[in-house]
């Protein structure tokens, strides 16, 4: 089935996003299963296990963080963000697949979208949990972090409307809550089949308590769409503004390498390019240990490489233009900055970031590659990287040679940082983790409404 | 109606139960809801109807109410209060007023020279040390003169070794605590044993003593004891300078140098700007002659010959790098053209036999000739450290350029009793040796570590002395090998009395008890003496009162014999306390320790021309010149070494100072080490490399090994611009053994290879590349301004030419578009009335002495953060010093400066906006206030600065714990935490004070009366603070002139701070 021919041709119409051979009920069963009924293998003990001893070591650091300052980091002056920062954008990037698919590719009517949306979705609400620890624990005192909020107080202040950090606070709690919600209703009809066909006693407790008395009335059914698309509408948005505001941390600051205009659509940009790279890394194995090549199929995994290769050509123009206006603004500082990215101490960093988002991914051009599994599964991971590297490239090589070389300075992370790194990977796979066990990694019912079998009956 | 009528249920139900009957239950209940409390209480049930509560200033009070309580109460609850004994004052003591500092005259010494000082003292806690403006060497003639608070780096840093906690606490015998009394009885009995062989076996070591009490404690015992020997030694001493005069003049002479007269000065090794006595007096008279204004349009001349770079060669108009071999041949070449009269023989040697190949023949003529053109107004100095044979020669062409009497004059030496102190110790050696030292007694000083390694106090001689005394602050290397150890009292826990570098004795106060049970050297000298209880304070005190007065009677005597008798019209007070009676001296004594010196009791000059006899080799009152040995090329394959004390812990007295140690040292910005210069040709050679390291202020550097005489030191290099090639400088001080935490192991020390024959210099060295590269922490990586527009330079001529045209210059980097200030999208700019703080730092008259940043240090609270952490790059200074190199070629810089770098107290500071929470904000008066407790350290405003003022706590730095520094501590400064942000705030303190002072008096700040901690303690007044808004203040008229500029004022961040472009006055002739 999944190694049938591909035909070429219009995407939506000729080319099923489904194996031929599924119906209702063979869907409903294949998906549930995985959850309710399916030993469970031995890969996933050991995945986990690795991923909850990385969690251990993220609250190891955490708890030593906390205690002793941030000064276990790597972090000085002049470079006052490094890896704590990093990692947030990375983090804050990769969660942008899950919104895009579910929400943009749901209001443009893209069916495929189906097959993987639940997955990027919960990968997006995990990558911003692991996000969301960085900002928190990279200030000096976090404990005093409720002062971002405009709350209140009897201090009778605010908080600074003017910083970018406050705007921070509210993109990145909405886009969470709201990716949260989105998840969560997607999830409700989906709750109720695992109630049904749960055969234990606490997991039918805890999917009723979770299925909210799903009942699939048509009414049920009507406002649940009605809440779904209006929650997609208010998610759209949340797409853009997430990794503009992220951008204008740099771009509102006077720094060269930072004060950029283009910095919202190339963040946006590579923010999906990082997220659609993320969501290979993680559907390639997954559908090949549980048998999905029937929902996601390899129009999925092409449609999805498309994507990234459409983003990376726009995060390559990004840093064409960034390199330009270095130039072009004849600015001394601003052409410094650039000749210091490509010659400096961390050119390396500059030059296999332009080997990993710019030269790499353009093998995707070649259709051999395109549906080699294993060349896309690295190089979606040399993606990954790439896009590391960029935001490594963006602040450090940015923040160590400013304005005054007397306050030139460099940088290099402690093992703490690596460990707070490893840590977040960590969360994000334990949780991952505990998704595709507990919980239907692809949507079933929307699985069912795009089969064939769907189709006949609104005829 | 009762006040609880709306919400009581029992009332209504009352009404519905105990209604007549049950059939009236409906009719009751709707009657009970037409009641009206029935519906005042539907109303305020539901929200729809509840009243509004639309009073936002109750509410607001409400809230701050209610948050205040809860906070109260959680404060109460949460706090531990820890006992505390407070006994209020039973009797006040007169002046002191709670909260209001104090500050009393005092002075700290430091190899043997008075840096007089004015004591800052917050209840009874010596706090601040500022210079003292009344003193006659911060004073010049001119009596608007407000006198200079001007000190040096050291004397400001001595205040945190008061409240050292390494500070030994107690007498020990044998590393066992012993009582003083103890210490007391077996002296005695020593003594005794002494006394019958007329003290034979008694020597006294001391450092450089200039101290007249401490000289007349010292000659009694010696009277007493005529076989006793006092013996002084200080590793940096003035024996070169001594034996200089020696050979030139015949006597001993202190020199003093007037660079207020001076056009033109030849400096000889001299690093008078910062290592000199007098070095304050000197910068700041330097300093004066070179500023230009618009009214002012001549600087004076610095020439520099020296053989590894300081902070003078920085300075200089020319500076040329010699090695120590070429110097003296190099300076009598000189002092021949010059006119010296009895040219010395200048053996020749095959090297020197084409006059172009002599060292500096390119540029000897025009120097000569420029010497030459300003007669009775050059300086020619030379430098403690440079040999006899160039002092010789400097006195001798400082007469023949008739400088004697206008630019220099001489006085007899400072010290009590001058001597060759290496000559002096390697008699105590001798004696040692030949075992016939008992009781040794070393009274200060540190000489197991700094001796020279021919004459090393090491273990095996020590222990050849029977019983072994020592005297220190701290239990140094020479403590652990004496029986003895008598912890010494700070000068700010004791009496005693000492002069500056003119001679004008200081009586030093103390400002506090001794925190320990310390004992000033006077104390334990009484021990030697019939009375052995004394306290410092009458001994200090008898001294003055009555064998003062014969000690300062012969000081003078020289001055009797050359100049009429001290007119009988200088009143009593002003003269010496000879023939003061009794009643008169309680107010001499007041006075003098008020005002903070001794008056008139400087030196008085001595003059040779006219008293020598013709006859005399110093024939016509030109000094003799000494016979120069032929110019020693060194062998090939060897390196000559240069000794130089280090900038921050000079000879090793300051190691266990962490402000000190954290200090970078000006031209290598190397904090916490010391590493042995090489020129950059040749670390070439020698394939030495400094690599800069990733971890921030990290520079992984070469090390070699040093041989010779038979030791050995192996080091970290560092490569040095300006440093003349072959020719290696060490630094004195580290490699401390016993120091203290800050202090130990840290560095090498370069003492072991250092010799008594040659202290200074060392030829012959052999130096190979060792193994293994060494880490070093440095504050600052790169000293080249990349052709940016940071620190504007031009020569003087260039600079009158352009006139008032906008000025540019060769040197400095691309100007860039400097913003109008109304070139704004936003209107409506905050207008600033009243005060406008700003400050204004004049680039051509910082020296680069590093005082400012151990003033700022001090005053606020500033943290000490360690090696590991500059190797970070997280120093805390607030104020830095950027040096910067300029010049095509690494190797021989044309010009090195230096730039103060505080905050720069933007009025678009790019800091403020980015702050989520409101911590750096605007003042009124456009300062960029930094509020520490509203920080939650994000770290974006440091990252946003363009300048990198702001300084984060990474860690806790700050030692809270530690009960000493909590003395120490600026009371109205704020002590950070961990995770917060800080910066300079201009003194923000100090503005306070002096407005709450104006408005009491209702009237405006005076210009002058707020300064900052790094502008009082500017020896150059090159820092000056004041109000912009006020057209005749000293800031307003420095920012109006031509060399104003604001640092990248293409960003439009609108700095408070401005600097004046740096000039120099190279001679046209010179190319």
């Amino acid at each position: 089935m999944a190694n049938e021919p591909y035909t070429e041709g219009p995407i939506h119409t000729t080319v099923p996003v489904v194996g031929p051979d599924l119906t209702f009920v063979s869907v409903t069963d294949k998906i549930s299963s995985l959850v309710l009924k399916r030993k469970t293998p031995l890969w996933w003990f050991i995945g986990f296990a690795v991923s909850f001893l990385l969690v251990q070591l993220l609250l190891l650091t955490i708890t030593h963080l906390v205690f002793t300052g941030i000064g276990i980091w790597g972090n000085n002056v002049p470079i006052g963000w490094a890896f704590d920062i990093i990692n947030f954008v990375w983090w804050i990037g990769i969660g942008h697949a899950g919104t895009l698919i579910s929400a943009i590719l749901l209001l443009l009517r893209q069916q495929w979208r189906t097959s993987i949306n639940r997955f990027a979705e919960a990968m997006t609400l995990f990558a911003v949990a692991s996000a969301g620890l960085f900002p928190l624990l990279h200030a000096g005192r976090p404990w005093l972090l409720y002062w971002m909020f405009p709350y209140p107080n009897t201090m009778g202040i605010w908080p600074q409307f003017r910083s970018p950090l406050m705007w921070d606070v509210f993109a990145i709690s909405t886009y969470g809550t709201v990716s949260a919600l989105f998840w969560f209703i997607g999830l409700i009809p989906d709750f109720a089949t695992l109630r049904d066909r749960a055969r234990s006693k606490p997991f039918q407790i805890i999917y009723g308590m979770l299925a909210m008395g799903w009942r699939g009335s048509a009414r049920h059914w009507h406002r649940y769409e009605m809440a779904y698309l209006l929650l997609a509408g208010l998610a759209t948005p949340l797409v853009l503004s997430v990794h503009t505001i992220v951008s204008l941390d740099f771009a509102a600051g006077v720094i060269p390498g930072w004060h950029a205009t283009i910095f919202p659509p190339y963040f946006v940009a590579g923010a999906i390019y990082a997220g659609f790279a993320m969501v290979l890394v993680l559907t390639i194995p997954l559908r090949k240990f549980y048998g999905l090549e029937d929902f996601i199929t390899m129009r999925h995994i092409e449609n999805m490489a498309k994507v990234m290769l459409a983003t990376g050509l726009i995060v390559a123009y990004g840093y064409i233009m960034e390199a330009f206006f270095g130039w072009y603004s004849g600015n001394i500082y601003e052409r410094f900055m650039i000749y210091n990215r490509m010659t400096g101490p961390y050119k390396w960093f500059y030059w296999s970031l332009i080997l990993c988002n710019v030269l790499a991914p353009q093998i995707i051009w070649f259709k051999r590659f395109r549906r080699n599994l294993v060349v896309l599964f690295v190089l979606s991971i040399v993606v990954s990287i790439g896009m590391w590297l960029e935001r490594f490239v963006i602040i450090v090589t940015s923040l160590h040679r400013d304005f005054l070389p007397s306050s030139w300075g460099m940088y290099s992370p402690t093992v703490w940082d690596f460990s707070m790194f490893l840590g977040t990977i960590g969360l994000f796979f334990a949780l991952l983790f505990l998704f595709i066990r507990f919980l239907p990694i692809i949507s079933i019912f929307e699985m069912r409404t795009i089969l064939p079998e769907a189709e006949l009956e609104e005829d | 109606m009762s006040e609880d009528r709306h919400i009581n249920f029992k009332l209504m139900r009352d009404r519905i139960v105990g209604s007549e009957d049950g059939k009236n239950f409906w009719r009751s209940l709707e009657e009970l809801g037409n009641s009206p409390e029935f519906r005042e209480f539907v109303q305020r049930e539901n929200p729809q109807h509840a009243e509004e509560w639309d009073n936002p200033v109750e509410r607001r009070t409400f809230l701050k109410l209610m948050g205040a309580s809860l906070a109260l109460a959680g404060l109460s609850g949460c706090v531990y209060q820890p006992p505390e004994k407070i006994v209020p004052f039973v009797r006040q003591p007169q002046e002191a007023v709670p909260g209001k500092p104090l500050f009393f005259a005092t002075a700290a010494t430091v190899a043997g020279i008075a840096t007089p000082l004015l004591a800052r003292s917050n209840e009874g806690r010596p706090t601040k040390l500022e210079g003292n403006p009344d003193h006659p060497i911060n004073r010049s003639a001119d009596p608007g003169d407000r006198g200079s608070s001007a000190t040096d780096l050291f004397a400001q840093a001595s205040i945190l070794d008061l409240y050292d906690p390494d500070r030994s606490q107690t007498v020990t015998y044998r590393d066992e605590i012993r009582t003083w009394t103890a210490f007391l009885g077996e002296m005695r009995t020593a003594l005794d044993e002494q006394r019958a062989k007329q003290g034979a076996g008694l020597r006294f070591v001391t450092e450089t003593v200039t101290s007249p009490t401490l000289g007349a404690q010292l000659k009694a015992i010696l009277a007493e004891f005529p076989q006793a020997k006092w013996h002084q030694y200080e590793p940096v001493n003035r024996d070169n300078a001594r034996s200089g005069a020696i050979t030139a003049l015949g006597q001993p002479v202190n020199t003093i140098y007037h660079f207020d007269q001076a056009e033109r000065i030849l400096s000889l090794e001299a690093d008078f700007l910062s290592g000199a006595p007098g070095t304050l007096r000197y910068a700041r008279d330097f300093a004066a002659r070179r500023r230009i204004n618009e009214g002012k349009h001549e600087m004076s001349r610095l020439y520099v010959v020296e053989t590894t770079p300081t902070t003078t060669g920085a300075s200089a108009d020319h500076r040329w790098s010699v090695r120590p071999s070429e110097l003296e041949g190099f300076v009598s070449q000189l002092a021949a053209r010059l006119g010296a009269q009895g040219p010395p023989v200048v053996a020749s040697s095959p090297g020197q036999s084409s006059p172009n190949d002599v060292y500096g023949s390119g540029w000897i003529g025009p120097l000569d000739r420029d010497l030459q053109q300003h007669r009775g107004a050059s300086i020619v100095i030379a430098g403690a450290e440079a040999p006899p044979a160039v002092h010789a020669f400097a006195h001798a062409m400082n007469a023949a350029l008739g400088n004697i009497g206008k630019t220099v004059s001489y006085t007899d030496p400072l010290e009590v009793n001058s001597v060759d102190q290496k000559e002096s110790l390697r008699d105590l050696v001798q004696d040692i040796d030949a075992s016939r030292v008992e009781l040794l007694v070393i009274l200060g000083g540190n000489p197991a570590y700094n001796t020279p390694a021919d004459l090393k106090l090491d273990r095996d001689r020590l222990f050849k002395t029977k019983l072994r005394v020592h005297l220190s602050s701290h239990k140094d290397e020479t403590s652990e090998l004496c029986h003895w150890h008598i912890p010494e009292a700070h000068y700010l826990e004791s009496w005693g009395d000492t002069r500056s570098f003119d001679g004008t004795a200081t009586i030093v106060q103390p400002l506090i008890e001794p925190l320990y049970g310390s004992k000033t050297v006077h104390e334990v000298l009484a021990v030697f003496s019939e009375q052995y209880d004394r306290k410092a304070y009458d001994i200090v005190r008898d001294y003055w009162r009555s064998a003062g007065s014969q000690e300062a009677g012969s000081s003078r005597q020289s001055a009797a014999e050359q100049q009429p008798a001290p007119s009988p019209t200088r009143g009593p007070q002003a003269g010496s306390p000879l023939g003061v009676v009794a009643a008169d001296f309680e107010a001499w004594w007041r006075k003098s320790l008020h005002d903070g010196f001794v008056p008139d009791s400087a030196l008085p000059p001595k003059i040779f021309a006219k008293t020598e006899s013709p006859d005399n080799t110093n024939a016509g009152g030109t000094p003799a010149l000494p016979a120069v040995s032929d110019t020693q090329h060194p062998a090939p394959g060897t390196y000559e070494v240069v000794f130089r004390t280090d900038p921050s812990i000079f000879d090793g007295r300051f190691a266990n100072n962490g402000w000190l140690q954290e200090l970078p040292k000006p031209l290598t910005k190397l904090t916490w080490d010391n590493a042995a210069l090489v020129s950059p040709d040749t670390a070439k050679r020698m394939g030495l490399e400094n690599t800069i390291g990733w971890k921030g202020g990290e520079v992984l550097v070469d090390n070699i090994t040093i041989h010779h005489r038979g030791q050995s030191i192996t080091c970290p290099t560092w490569i040095m611009p300006g440093q003349p090639d072959d020719v290696i400088t060490l630094h004195l001080g580290y490699g401390r053994q016993r120091a203290g935490r800050v202090g130990s192991k840290r560095g090498f020390n370069a003492y072991t290879i250092r010799t008594s024959d040659s202290p200074w210099t060392a030829a012959g060295v052999k130096v190979e590349k060792a193994l293994g590269q060494f880490q070093l922490a440095v504050t600052q990586l790169h000293f080249n301004m990349e052709g940016r527009d940071i620190l504007r330079t031009n020569t003087l001529e260039e600079y009158l030419k352009e006139g008032h045209g906008d000025s540019k210059s060769e040197h400095s980097g691309e100007r860039t578009h400097v913003p109008a200030p109304d070139e704004t999208l936003y209107g409506n700019e905050h207008k600033y009335e009243g005060y406008a703080w700003g400050m204004a730092v004049d680039a051509n008259s910082c020296v680069g002495c590093n005082a400012c940043i151990v003033a700022c240090q001090s005053e606020n609270n500033i943290p000490v953060v360690g090696k590991e952490q500059v190797v970070r790059s997280r120093e805390m200074h607030w104020l830095r010093v950027d040096t910067y190199f300029q010049g095509p070629e690494a190797s021989n810089p044309e010009g090195t400066y230096f730039m103060p770098v505080p905050c720069m107290h933007c009025e678009n500071a790019p800091c403020e906006p980015v702050c989520p929470v409101h911590a750096t904000v605007h003042s009124a008066e456009g300062i960029n206030d930094m509020v520490y407790n509203r920080c939650v350290g994000t770290r974006y405003c440091s990252n946003n600065c363009p300048y990198k003022v702001r300084r984060f706590n990474f860690l806790l730095y700050q030692d809270w714990d530690t009960p000493t520094y909590q003395l120490m501590r600026n009371p109205e400064v704020s002590v950070r935490s961990r995770g917060v942000m800080e910066k300079c705030t201009y003194c923000i303190q100090r503005i306070q004070e002096a407005k709450i002072g104006a408005e009491l008096e209702n009237r405006p700040v005076r210009d002058g009366e707020i300064v900052t901690a790094c502008q009082a303690v500017c020896p150059t007044e090159a820092i000056v603070f004041g109000n912009i808004n006020d057209p005749n203040s000293r800031v307003a008229k420095m920012k109006a002139d031509r060399r104003n500029y604001s640092l990248l004022s293409d960003l439009n961040t609108r700095p408070r701070t401005t600097y004046l472009g740096a000039l120099r006055n190279p001679n046209p002739e010179i190319t």
